[in-house]
């Protein structure tokens, strides 16, 4: 039965440099890097040394506590080195890339004619098994339960997103074959989100054998988290499993080809961007090849992922896991005199939610923000604010105080297990006290995986 | 601005750690933030901010305080004409220059006390716990003064400052963990410790000594309770009206606290703190109709002149506009759930107006309602947080 939701709730951040419709080919990068902390709590085992031949699709590593769930190399090549930091936790894989990939090679086959488990043995063995993440936790779903359902979105809405429409549009024969695959992996449905506000691609549309869903409203109406809260909310002991569309195809890709093909679009964007645009790249590719003369200033930050939730990379550094598209903002490290760019400024340059900025006079403008804090950190103070970007039954501020506190009982009972820290990224943005949410939420989530799963 | 730039560079190892001055680092802190909004930038999670912080936040409340300390000033300078006269009927808007000198004669060292005392707390309690400057006392200096009476010793400003920010606040963490609203506090303080400072005839005028026998400076709340008792000031309320007319209550023509007669004064306040989204609209709403549902239920019961009070006089006289705005409001030790606020300001105002008229002992009752509120509001919004949890859980029943 098909849903249509409409949020009240949320806050559409608009800022400068979103990607133009143009495509540039897939380069291949010199080095690709795997980085095990795109994973979190796995903790990863090696299964290649330095100086190792690798192919596309080979495993380098597995999770040293559940061995089925392993990591491919999206490249063939070698092992160029394996990063350690602090206490010798492996950071980095890195693999220089030879310039034709060469892959491994399996059976292709249709994930409709496979029974549900060789669909998972396939996808553990292949190393696609990453691309599933599981709720609660948000972490790499664990192959031995199954899911009540699995939420694919169709779209991402968070600031500068790319437009999957134009990404995946053709790709339809990969993303069905990739929903065909999941719905192996559930006894429920799989929920295919659209955006309610616009038309959405034929990939999407014609999906076939999956429940289409619509939702209306500002971001995060994107992120399934709060389509899971919506359609079918997760309760203690429940789980629910959830892919990113565009790793959808590259699992289709996987059953049709038969190879681990981990090429994928991203979209360069943010405001110190020359030319935002889309880039065919790879999985882990080093950002070099894509960012080469398209920086425009010296201080800026480059992130792998939106600005929301992404994750700081340097800028010959490589691309995360997950990520689907690349921002570069500039760096906020400077003394903002009070009356001019600081609290007593008028503020024109400052996207603020509230009304104590002139933001809400210039509805159409672009921004450009930059990483400063704008404020220090203080105790909670402000009411009210987290509530109306936040469009769950669920009290923010009080199940983040929860976790601050490490009150199981409270985390609980407050909803913990249908969170994830991405849906607490507005929150973390519109709090007037500078707390780093998303990182309290993570490890709140944290000490329920070690405490309650 | 680079030529400050460079001196808080310059001045920045020396207070770092291992400099010379490190134990003053939170004053510097203190001082260089309000001059330049720092450095910090964001680690992971969310890489960008929205612009607003806490210090934008309280000036905003400040602004919003402005319309009530001007009028304030203007206001205190004219009862102090008026006790000197000993004259009620003394034109308000006459001798402008002379009141308006009079008043700032009265105020400005009150809040000179009020923020010298406190903000001298906040450092040394800073420098202990080794952080800045929290903004909340800005707002609380300033509250502080609006809320006591004009003839108040500055002394007696000094020491219920005092109380006020160390065992109001401090104790239990600083800004955002007090529960009690600091600059009530400071007023119950004054209010228990030296009741003949803080209520009766005489304080509401400055300067009074020099009077005309037989005059008194009671307020309008004063004479109002005076009906409760055997020796009521006004013959019944028709009379009290025509003294205390309804235009004069809202405008603030009449004496009281300094900060809290002009409900004119007020609401454009409160226009400020709605429209910006710093106070919450709930709060105020719910809090003058729960103080204007008790006044009808007084008159419903009626009974003797007081209670006869037309219910809307309630909502112009004495601190209640005062209260429900700028008080009630505090986000900190307010309810904080959205349903909780709608609770926490109408029992508020409910209660605020009981006390006021049937305690004997309090003509005011405004403070005294939004402290017991402020401590009732953990168990309203415990109650809410009760009823989120079991709609969530009925969901997996029904499911």
């Amino acid at each position: 039965m098909s849903r249509t939701i409409k949020l009240r709730k949320g806050l559409d951040i608009s800022l400068l440099g979103e990607a133009n419709k143009v495509r540039a080919e897939f380069k291949m990068p010199n080095t690709v890097a795997i980085k095990p902390t795109d994973f979190h709590l796995l903790t990863p085992k090696m299964k290649v040394k330095v100086g190792d031949k690798v192919k596309a699709g080979s495993i380098i590593f597995y999770d040293k506590y559940n061995e089925s769930i392993k990591c491919a190399s999206p490249v063939s090549g070698v092992i160029q080195d394996i990063v350690r930091g602090a206490k010798r936790k492996i950071m980095e894989i890195l693999i220089a890339a030879d310039s034709e990939i060469e892959y491994e090679i399996t059976d292709a086959a249709n994930p409709k004619d496979l029974s549900s488990d060789e669909v998972k043995s396939r996808m553990l063995a292949s190393g696609l098994w990453m691309m599933i993440k599981q709720r609660p936790i948000d972490v790499v779903a664990d192959p031995k339960r199954t899911p009540k359902a699995i939420f694919v979105s169709a779209f991402d809405s968070s600031p500068l997103a790319p437009d999957f429409n134009y990404i995946l549009n053709g790709k339809t024969e990969e993303f069905q074959a990739g929903l065909e695959a999941l719905k192996k992996l559930t006894s429920g449905e799989v929920h295919l989100t659209l955006n309610g506000k616009s038309q959405s691609d034929e990939t999407f549309t014609g999906a076939q054998g999956v429940q289409l869903n619509k939702i209306i409203g500002k971001h995060p109406a994107g992120n399934v988290g709060t389509q899971i809260h919506h359609i079918d909310p997760i309760n203690k002991g429940e789980s629910v499993w959830t892919v990113n569309a565009q790793d959808v195809v590259l699992i289709g890709r996987y059953f049709i080809s038969g190879k681990y093909d981990a090429k994928k679009t991203i979209a360069l964007t943010g405001s110190e961007v020359k030319d935002p645009h889309y880039c065919e790249t790879i999985i882990g590719a080093n950002l070099n090849t894509i960012l080469d003369g398209q920086i425009t200033s010296e201080n800026v930050r480059v992130i792998s992922g939106n600005v929301l939730t992404g994750e700081k990379v340097e800028a010959d550094g490589h691309i995360g896991f997950y990520s689907n598209q690349v921002t570069v903002i500039p760096e906020g490290n400077q003394l903002k005199f009070v009356l001019t760019k600081g609290w007593l400024g008028p503020g024109f340059d400052k996207f603020s939610n509230s009304r104590l900025f002139p933001t809400w006079l210039m509805p159409g403008k672009k921004y450009k923000l930059d990483t400063n804090t704008n404020g220090e950190e203080r105790a909670f103070v402000v009411t009210g604010e987290m509530e109306k970007v936040f469009p769950f039954d669920i009290l923010p501020m009080q199940l983040a105080k929860a976790a601050i506190t490490d009150d199981i009982d409270a985390m609980e009972n407050l909803g913990i297990y249908e969170v994830a820290p991405e849906d607490f990224a507005l929150c973390e943005y519109v709090c007037t006290s500078k707390i780093d949410i998303q990182d309290k939420i993570r490890q709140g989530l944290d000490l329920i995986q070690k405490e309650c799963m | 601005m680079k030529f400050l730039e460079n001196i808080v560079h310059k001045m920045e190892p020396k207070f770092s750690k291992g400099g010379k001055l490190e134990k003053w680092n939170p004053v510097f802190e203190s001082f260089a933030t309000l001059a330049f909004t720092p450095s910090i930038v964001t680690k992971k999670g969310s890489h960008i901010r929205d612009g607003v912080d806490l210090k934008r936040t309280m000036i905003t409340v400040i602004i919003a305080l402005l319309p009530c300390l001007l009028f304030g000033i203007y206001n205190t300078g004219h009862w102090e004409m008026v006790a000197a006269a000993g004259d009620r009927s003394l034109p308000f808007w006459a001798d402008q220059w002379d009141k308006i000198v009079a008043g700032l004669w009265v105020v400005l060292p009150m809040i000179v006390v009020s923020y010298g005392v406190g903000l001298t707390i906040e450092f040394i309690f800073g420098i202990m716990k080794g952080h800045a400057l929290h903004e909340g006392f800005l707002v609380s200096g300033m509250l502080i003064p609006l809320i006591m009476p004009a003839d108040v010793p500055l002394w007696m400003v000094g020491v219920s400052t005092a109380f006020a920010v160390i065992i109001g606040k401090e104790i239990f963490g600083g800004t955002g963990m007090n529960i009690l609203n600091v600059a009530l506090t400071a007023r119950a303080f004054l209010f228990f410790a030296y009741p003949t400072s803080m209520s009766g005839d005489t304080v509401w005028m400055s300067g009074k000594e020099a009077s005309v026998d037989g005059f008194t400076g009671s307020t309008a709340l004063g004479d109002l309770a005076s009906f409760m008792s055997d020796k009521p000031v006004f013959e019944n309320i028709d009379v009290y009206t025509n003294n205390y007319s309804l235009m004069d209550s809202f405008l603030g023509f009449i004496p009281g606290s300094i900060g809290e007669t002009s409900v004119f004064a007020v609401l454009i306040g409160a226009a400020i703190l709605i429209w910006t989204g710093v106070g919450s609209f709930r709060i105020i709403s719910s809090f003058f109709l729960g103080g204007y549902f008790m006044g009808l239920l007084l008159n419903g019961i009626g009974g003797n002149e007081y209670l006869e009070l037309p219910a809307y006089f309630h909502l112009v006289i004495g601190g209640f506009a005062f209260g429900a705005v700028f008080m009630a409001t505090d986000p900190v030790t307010a309810a904080q759930t959205a349903t909780g606020k709608w609770i926490y300001g109408f029992l508020g105002g409910l209660i605020a107006i009981l006390i006021r008229v049937l305690n004997p002992a309090y003509p005011e009752g405004v403070f005294l309602a939004i402290l017991f509120m402020n401590v009732m509001a953990p168990i309203i919004d415990h109650y809410v947080v009760q009823s989120n949890i079991k709609r969530r859980l009925k969901r997996l029943k029904t499911a």
